[in-house]
């Protein structure tokens, strides 16, 4: 009898596994294909704008992806560094096989992790309780918890042209019952697609006429526990090119041939709205002349070239034709043609906040299962399955983040209140609190409830004091120390073309000036901090404002958060509110009122009028 | 579910007809059980029937029209059925009875249009403008709020709305996707000119909802002056001919009666008329310091003065005061030699108008000035599409600050995703004007207007 297994080890199912053996629990991680543990079968890329706050926050709470990424990755660069600091986020080339192979040598280490290598095909249930697995083979494997983390694998159909054919990506046998299965102990199973483009040989292209992407002259690393551990001049280069008007005729001339335009007419998944294929592209923006495609190296131990922009469901001839449209692939060799991949998902509002089945006890679900896509957005619900499956076992509270805690908080309260219409992929216009949701304080933000539930270390959360003192020292020191105007600094602030101040102005109304950076301060005045902790005291002086504002709403709804909606609350007894409303009252069954705000349906009429029987019925317990 | 509901529909009191509405799932069976003539459960909907509403025993109680309209095309969205009834005060209501005893239940006052709200038949505004309806006292404020109800002004919110959620959407694929070089960059040259539009738009709305609210609410005025300077008589020289319509307001309160005078259908709400009446005193009474509460509670002061009598220190005070309001100076006596000193008074001449009460000059030249202080007859004539109540308008202002803010970030140099936060408050804002708020529709419009993905 095992506490936990973990069914899937894909980037949701590692981080579930590794939560629960560090936490102590003797888990079980039952994956299809060794091989395939930590798989990156799509893009190459680890974060991206927000995805790559996911991560820091991943990091924060003890997770593994983004050391993992660190110490493997082919380039690194910090997105949107001229924009503000809510929305940078850091972006990583992957590489498909040390990522894999350093992930699996960090599960191995872990004392309490088991790893085998099976298909399950069902789940032991009694009486609306999970006991543990079937494999195929009919085997039984009995645990206390279960978590599916199986991502695109429930009757999964790959696509190309005018062929269906049953596997998942790299031709892996899928699973061709557990779906069925859910859907009998009472799922709502949705059907979903995505896609993915060619994998080219390198050798044959001709990247002069492309344009170089390098990584970041400077140091990043995900991790807030790790020194960087690359050569900044040995980072691999992304190349950009274009597609031509030769290109569009193509697509348009074949378009009856891709499975997605009448190829195959039994096509019932949704595909993502923010991934269209390069023929959705070319139909529905006809106007636009050229469309831009990355060139991403996958690995440096292979040759394959990832064409991201360029997913497609055309049969192999034209996707032939096609690549060879494009500038410096005339002569490209597609070593893999690009196919879409249909695959059943639950439907996410039959999940708790803590990612527990409302249908099924001790079962919880993470990743693509739930409706979501890409590697962060999976891993972040695999850690979070992992310590809240770990902290029932213990008898505790789950973890819950809330909206304004995490990007984490925001996909998962988006999940199970909004449900899903298409694959969801985090975006930075998803966070109403961006503005507190940043890349740079997700340590601040999360260490120490990581450290509450058992995945943060003594030693890290030591450092996190010494940090924020820091912070508090330099923000008094900002506040206390004035600078002069000698004639230095007045030939500084003139050469840079910065208005000079005209008496001496402490170094925090310095900072409040948009145009005046730490940097330019610290070369005129000694301050003693680290680069990280300016980091924080600039951002937080500079942005006061719009911070102090961000704060404020955050509170109102934490305060509507507190208002809780009783479990037994019986919405057809609750006159007059409108049936669509209803309906979805019913369907989401909000635990607060600031989620059944946010159900989609459900007007502020609707709010008040349960407001108020909830006062009735329930009294101040509201 | 919804209960069904029931209630008279027309004014209480005699009439050539009255309407009984009934609102809700068993609306046409039960109407059916009092119903002698078709069976209305199997008529189509939106007809008219004719025939008997009859009591237990059979007897006929009025002859009636019966109109039937099946969900979901009424005004609740519910079934709905309306008897038109002779409208007699006794056969109504015992038609009423019947229904109650039957299984309806009596509707709480706008209850019929709370539930066209709830049943997403109507908006926020649209709600509202109904309740104005049929407080409607004026033919203005009847114009303004069918232009409310035909979501005319919704509209208008919407394209504000629309236009912003443009700048909004691009923004945030700037932010989310900032390795695409096809999609426009936002910058401050770009987003200056849109705010600078928008403002302009929602000060435009905001001055003429100003308007609006005047006709729906009427001017709140004041009458200050010292005693016997002629308070009271001027009270009733505006309010003489008009007393007919203002008592034409049935079953209102005698305040109201009382303190309300239209002019070319706007409605004066006279403050303090007990005040005036009562004790002629106001300054003394009061004091110059309630005085001048009193003004600023005012939208208009109406502020008397003696041609009689020379000015006093209260009065100085009083008027140095009254000049950041719209006022009129009325010099009343005026049939009397002048021993006031216009000179002594800093004020715009053209708001000086000389009556003389008691001989009955220039009060029309008065009422013609009011109309020309307030655009009267341009607020007649104009589309009044604009909000009218001040939930809307205070919002409206909310937007104006949020707007001061975006300027600000914009001078500052502030990074475009900092100042879109600004922006976005606006855009959701707005959206509570007429209760449509949705994360999703900013999604939407970022996936349908821009090629983005992998």
């Amino acid at each position: 009898m095992k506490d936990i297994i973990v069914v899937g080890g894909g980037h949701a199912g590692c981080e579930a596994a590794h939560a629960c053996a560090v936490k102590g629990h003797d888990t079980l991680l039952i994956t299809s294909n060794l091989k395939n543990i930590a798989d990156m079968p799509c893009n190459p890329h680890i974060g991206g704008s927000a995805k790559g706050i996911v991560v820091r926050e991943i990091d924060a709470l003890g997770g593994v992806m983004g050391k993992v990424a660190d110490k493997t990755h082919l380039q690194i660069k910090m997105l949107n560094s001229a924009k503000g600091p809510a929305v940078q986020s850091l972006r990583a080339q992957g590489d498909k096989i040390t990522y894999p192979r350093e992930m699996l040598s960090v599960l191995n280490s872990l004392e309490h992790l088991e790893i085998k290598e099976a298909m399950v095909e069902d789940l032991i249930v009694d009486s609306g309780k999970v006991k543990g697995v079937i494999l195929e083979d009919g085997t039984k494997i009995e645990a206390k918890s279960v978590i599916l983390t199986t991502g695109t694998y429930l009757k999964a159909d790959i696509l190309v042209g005018n062929t269906r054919t049953r596997k998942g990506p790299h031709g892996e046998k899928p699973s061709n019952h557990l779906s069925d299965k859910l859907k009998e102990y009472g799922f709502n199973i949705i059907r979903l697609k995505t896609g993915t483009p060619q994998r080219l040989d390198k050798n044959t292209i001709d990247f002069s006429k492309t344009k170089l992407e390098p990584g970041d002259n400077v140091f990043h690393t995900f991790s807030f526990d790790l020194e960087p551990c690359y050569k900044i001049e040995e980072q691999e280069p992304c190349y950009l090119t274009y597609t031509t008007e030769r290109t569009h005729q193509i697509i348009r001339d074949n378009l009856n041939k891709s499975s997605m335009y009448g190829a195959l007419d039994d096509i019932k998944g949704i595909g993502p709205r923010y991934c269209p294929s390069i023929e959705d592209k070319v139909v529905r923006f006809s106007d636009k002349e050229r469309h831009q495609l990355f060139l991403e190296p996958e690995s440096r131990y292979y040759d394959d070239i990832y064409l991201q922009g360029f997913s497609t469901s055309m049969p192999p001839e034209v996707q032939e034709e096609m690549v060879h449209s494009l500038p410096g692939l005339e002569n490209a060799k597609i070593l893999k043609y690009g196919y879409a991949i249909e695959y059943d998902a639950i439907y996410p509002t039959q999940l708790n906040a803590s990612l527990e089945t409302k249908v099924l006890e001790n079962l919880y679900t993470a990743g693509q299962i739930n409706g979501t896509s890409g590697y962060e957005e999976a891993a972040c619900q695999g850690l979070m399955a992992g310590i809240n499956a770990s902290l029932k076992l213990e008898g505790k509270e789950p973890l819950v983040l809330k909206r304004s805690d995490a990007y984490i908080g925001v996909l998962i309260d988006d999940l199970i209140t909004k449900g899903i219409k298409d694959p969801y992929r985090l975006l930075t216009s998803r966070a109403e609190f961006r503005l507190l949701l940043r890349s740079d304080n997700a340590d601040l933000r999360l260490r120490r409830k990581g450290y509450e539930v058992g995945m943060i270390s003594k030693e890290q959360i030591t450092k996190l004091n010494k940090k924020e003192e820091d912070i508090n020292s330099l923000l008094e020191y900002m506040k206390n120390i004035k600078l002069k105007v000698t004639d230095e600094v007045r030939t500084s602030f003139e050469n840079n073309n910065y208005q000079v101040p005209t008496a001496s102005l402490s170094l925090e109304q310095l900072i409040k000036r948009p145009e005046l950076s730490m940097e330019f301060l610290s070369n005129l005045i000694d301050i003693p901090f680290s680069e990280d902790i300016k980091e924080q005291v600039s951002i937080n002086l500079k942005y006061e404002g719009y911070i102090t504002k961000a704060y404020k709403e955050a509170e109102k709804m934490l305060k509507l958060e507190k208002k809780q909606i009783p479990e037994d609350i019986d919405y057809d007894r609750v006159n007059n509110i409108a049936s669509e409303a209803r309906q979805k009252l019913k369907e989401v069954r909000p635990t607060t009122i600031a989620q059944a705000i946010r159900i989609s349906g459900v007007n502020p009429a609707d709010i008040s009028i349960l407001s108020v029987y909830l006062k009735k019925e329930y009294g101040k317990d509201e | 579910m919804n209960d069904t509901i029931c209630a008279i529909a027309t004014s209480q009191g005699v009439g050539a007809i009255a309407i009984i509405r009934i609102s809700g799932e068993e609306a046409v069976e039960i109407v059916n059980k009092i119903f002698k003539g078709k069976d209305l459960t199997k008529v189509n909907s939106h007809t008219i029937n004719y025939g008997h509403v009859v009591d237990k025993s059979g007897n006929i109680i009025d002859e009636v029209l019966v109109s039937v309209m099946l969900s979901p095309r009424t005004f609740t969205a519910e079934n709905t059925v309306e008897i038109n009834t002779h409208g007699g005060i006794a056969p109504t209501n015992k038609v009423l009875e019947l229904l109650l005893t039957n299984g309806c239940r009596l509707a709480e006052p706008g209850e019929f249009t709370k539930r066209a709200f709830l049943n997403g038949r109507i908006d926020l505004l649209e709600a509202e403008a109904v309740m104005d309806m049929i407080n409607a006292k004026t033919n203005a404020q009847r114009e303004l709020a069918v232009n409310q109800i035909s979501g005319k002004v919704s509209n208008l919110i919407n394209s504000l709305r629309d236009d912003m959620v443009q700048i909004i959407s691009n923004i945030n694929v700037n932010i989310d996707y900032p390795e695409y070089d096809d999609v426009d960059i936002i910058t401050n040259d770009i987003l200056v000119p849109k705010i600078t539009n928008l403002k302009e738009r929602i000060t435009k709305i905001l001055k003429e909802s100003r308007n609006g609210r005047i006709i729906k609410d009427g001017i709140k005025t004041s009458i200050i002056g010292r005693p016997n300077v002629g308070k009271s008589s001027l009270l009733n020289a505006l309010l003489e001919e008009d007393k007919a319509i203002v008592t034409d307001i049935a079953g209102t309160t005698r305040d109201i009666v009382e303190g309300q005078i239209n002019i070319n259908g706007i409605l004066l709400n006279m403050i303090d008329t007990a005040g005036i009446r009562e004790t002629d005193d106001i300054i003394e009474a009061m004091g110059v310091e309630k005085s001048i509460k009193m003004m600023n509670e005012s939208d208009l002061v109406l502020f008397v003065l003696n041609n009689n009598e020379e000015l006093t220190d209260d009065i100085k005070t009083l008027l140095s005061e009254v000049k950041d309001k719209t006022y009129i100076i009325i010099i009343n006596k005026n049939d009397l030699p002048r021993k006031l000193n216009l000179n002594e008074i800093d004020v715009d001449n053209s708001n000086i108008i000389n009556i003389s009460i008691k001989n009955n000059q220039g009060i029309e030249e008065l009422k013609q000035k009011i109309i020309a202080l307030f655009n009267i007859s341009q607020i007649e004539g104009s589309d009044p599409t604009y909000l009218s109540n001040t939930r809307s308008i205070s919002i409206l202002e909310n937007c104006l600050e949020s707007i001061i803010a975006v300027e600000e970030g914009v001078k500052n140099n502030q990074p475009i995703d900092m100042i879109e936060l600004d922006i976005k408050d606006i855009w959701e804002k707005l959206g509570t004007i007429n209760g449509t708020t949705y994360e999703e529709e900013l999604l939407d419009e970022m996936f349908s207007r821009f090629c983005l993905g992998k």
